[in-house]
């Protein structure tokens, strides 16, 4: 096969029906079964956070860009949600249906096609990270660290900003060997990011090649500038960078992960 | 009406045929898995895919079902081809895989009505198919539990009812009974004899032969991705193995009194003892005993492992 053919066959837009909601329906079924669990670590992971942090280092850190250390970390923790709920679905959960429940082979047996069966677990990322985003708001608000309506729009940017993490995960479960190659990405992507994306402290701190670097190959920065601008209610036109950034990365990897997973899976 | 005659002379209508494949291949790098093969499925019939491990059985069985696409050749299911109409191919077909593929994080019930969605079955005819299925499979009493807790048996019964869920035309069965004691066996053929009487077509690979011999109306024999041979599993046994097979313990002097007394017949040496192969009739091997009084001496019925050892010989694939 030519070259350039072999690397389109990888982006080759998926045909796809109303048939990956029953994917995503299954995936929301099972979530429901256990929902008092799975509404925990949401719950009371942004608390921990924002008492240790918020609370413990306000003496030492008295305010950022103009507003209280708690309330520079809170969108932070919003976006944070967001990344750990669609990335880990689409690895560790899809990586478990796919290898060890043989779910999804059962499911290429009906009418079901293999594109609908990723495209729905996509689907699904993106409203965990929605779900689990929610709770965290709602946590933030609570704290009264939320200042005006546009924060009402976080839960939609929560959909789509999982959908960029759930696609950039199903790409690593489609090449991942076994369970724990999924360390990799987590210690080497995940943790770094989690840290270095103007988090628990602002990027502009960071050498300029580290933030130049940051922005141009890390989606969480962009997402937390989002995030923060909708909740401390400050946004500008430069958001729409960021924006553009993650749409683009966005249909690249969800082109990616549904060839990967369909070469995967059918031989 | 046109006619069309396959490899073995069967005479059939084209409008029997509910799955027909011309040279079909799946080859993977330069490993061919399926090798050029050509069969016929009737429809009503069951048709078993007997062969060793690795012998293609479970590639064409996915082929049939549209998840593997094949290299080469033709595949219809009733008169689709396969790479064309998937979703109405496999809207028509129940797969019971070999592996266990429950859904583990559903009940029972939740396991035939989830699957239910994936063929649009409205949720009110679903719930009275699973229902049905549940009964017929005695499955009743496990509806609620969940599917870890449930027996191999009741496992592999349950993979068969959640094939029938779609009331499939085509029913596709890789190896549906290994692992199961006895009873949940015999079950099992109960059941898929009860679905053929409803006028269910079945295609089923199988390790084991009686079962073949129970169940199959035709039986294809592979070996290396190709069909070495096809047939009726009683009339495959009258042409390669003859009636009856003598069992005797080895040694030379009973070797050289069988080899003068039946001169055409096949003797082969397992072990520690001598199967005598004769094309005869009936009762050559009794008339043989009263003047030659052998110790151990057994005579049995020839079947179906005879000519699947003797078509694929002795040695291990794996």
């Amino acid at each position: 096969m030519k070259l350039t053919t072999r690397i389109a066959s990888y982006f080759k837009p998926p045909k796809l029906t109303y048939r990956l909601w029953k994917v995503w329906r299954r995936d929301f079924d099972v979530f429901m079964k256990t929902y008092k669990v799975n509404f925990f670590p949401p719950l009371l992971e942004p608390i921990f956070y924002l008492i240790a942090l918020g609370f413990g280092l306000s003496a030492i850190v008295t305010s950022i860009e103009g507003v209280r250390y708690i309330q520079f970390i809170a969108p932070a923790l919003v976006a944070i949600s967001m990344m750990y709920g669609s990335f880990f679905e689409c690895t560790y959960g899809s990586f478990v249906r796919m290898y060890y429940q043989k779910t999804f082979d059962a499911i290429i047996a009906t009418p079901v096609s293999v594109e609908e069966v990723i495209a729905g677990e996509l689907l699904w990322g993106a409203t965990r990270a929605t779900i689990n985003s929610t709770i965290v708001l709602a946590v933030v608000a609570a704290f009264g660290l939320v200042s005006g309506p546009l924060c009402l729009i976080v839960p939609l940017v929560a959909f789509f900003a999982g959908l960029t993490f759930s696609a950039i995960g199903m790409a690593f479960t489609a090449i991942a060997p076994n369970i724990d190659f999924f360390n990799y990405p987590g210690f080497l992507f995940i943790t770094p990011m989690f840290l270095l994306s103007g988090t628990f402290f602002p990027l502009e701190t960071l050498p300029p090649l580290v933030q130049t670097a940051a922005l141009v190959f890390l989606p969480l920065p962009h997402l937390v500038k989002i995030t923060r601008g909708l909740i401390l209610g400050d946004v500008s036109l430069s958001l729409l960078i960021s924006v553009g950034w993650l749409a683009v990365v966005t249909l690249v990897f969800f082109m990616l992960s549904v060839n990967l997973m369909e070469k995967r899976l059918i031989k | 009406m046109a006619h069309t005659i396959s490899q073995v002379g069967r005479r059939v209508t084209v409008l029997d045929v509910l799955i027909r494949a011309r040279n079909l291949t799946k080859k993977y790098g330069d490993f061919l898995a399926v090798d050029n093969i050509n069969f016929e499925v009737l429809k009503g019939e069951c048709c078993g895919f007997l062969g060793p491990n690795g012998a293609g059985k479970t590639t064409t069985i996915k082929m049939i079902h549209c998840v593997l696409p094949p290299t080469s050749g033709e595949l219809t299911v009733a008169g689709m081809t396969v790479s064309e109409k998937p979703r109405e191919i496999k809207s028509m077909i129940g797969v019971a895989p070999q592996e266990d593929n429950l859904d583990p994080d559903f009940s029972v019930s939740n396991n035939l009505l989830v699957y239910a969605r994936y063929f649009d079955i409205p949720k009110a005819k679903a719930l009275m198919r699973v229902n049905y299925l549940l009964k017929f499979f005695q499955l009743e009493e496990k509806r609620n539990v969940i599917i870890d807790q449930l027996s191999t048996g009741m496992k592999r019964r349950l993979i068969l009812a959640r094939a029938l869920i779609n009331e499939p035309q085509i029913l596709l069965l890789d190896e549906p009974t290994t692992g199961l004691d006895p009873q949940a066996r015999h079950m099992v053929w109960d059941e898929i004899r009860a679905l053929k009487k409803q006028g269910v077509t079945i295609i089923l690979t199988t390790h084991y032969m009686d079962e073949a011999a129970v169940l199959c109306d035709n039986t294809l024999i592979m070996d290396y991705g190709k069909i070495i041979e096809e047939g009726a599993p009683a009339a495959l046994v009258k042409k390669h193995v003859g009636e009856e097979v003598l069992e005797i313990d080895y040694d030379e002097k009973t070797m050289q009194t069988l080899r003068e007394k039946f001169p055409k017949a096949r003797l082969e040496v397992l072990g520690d003892s001598i199967h005598v192969f004769s094309t005869e009739p009936h009762g050559v091997f009794t008339e043989f005993l009263k003047s030659f009084p052998l110790k151990n001496a057994a005579i049995r019925n020839a079947n179906l492992e005879d000519v699947f050892l003797k078509l694929t010989g002795r040695k291990l694939r794996e």
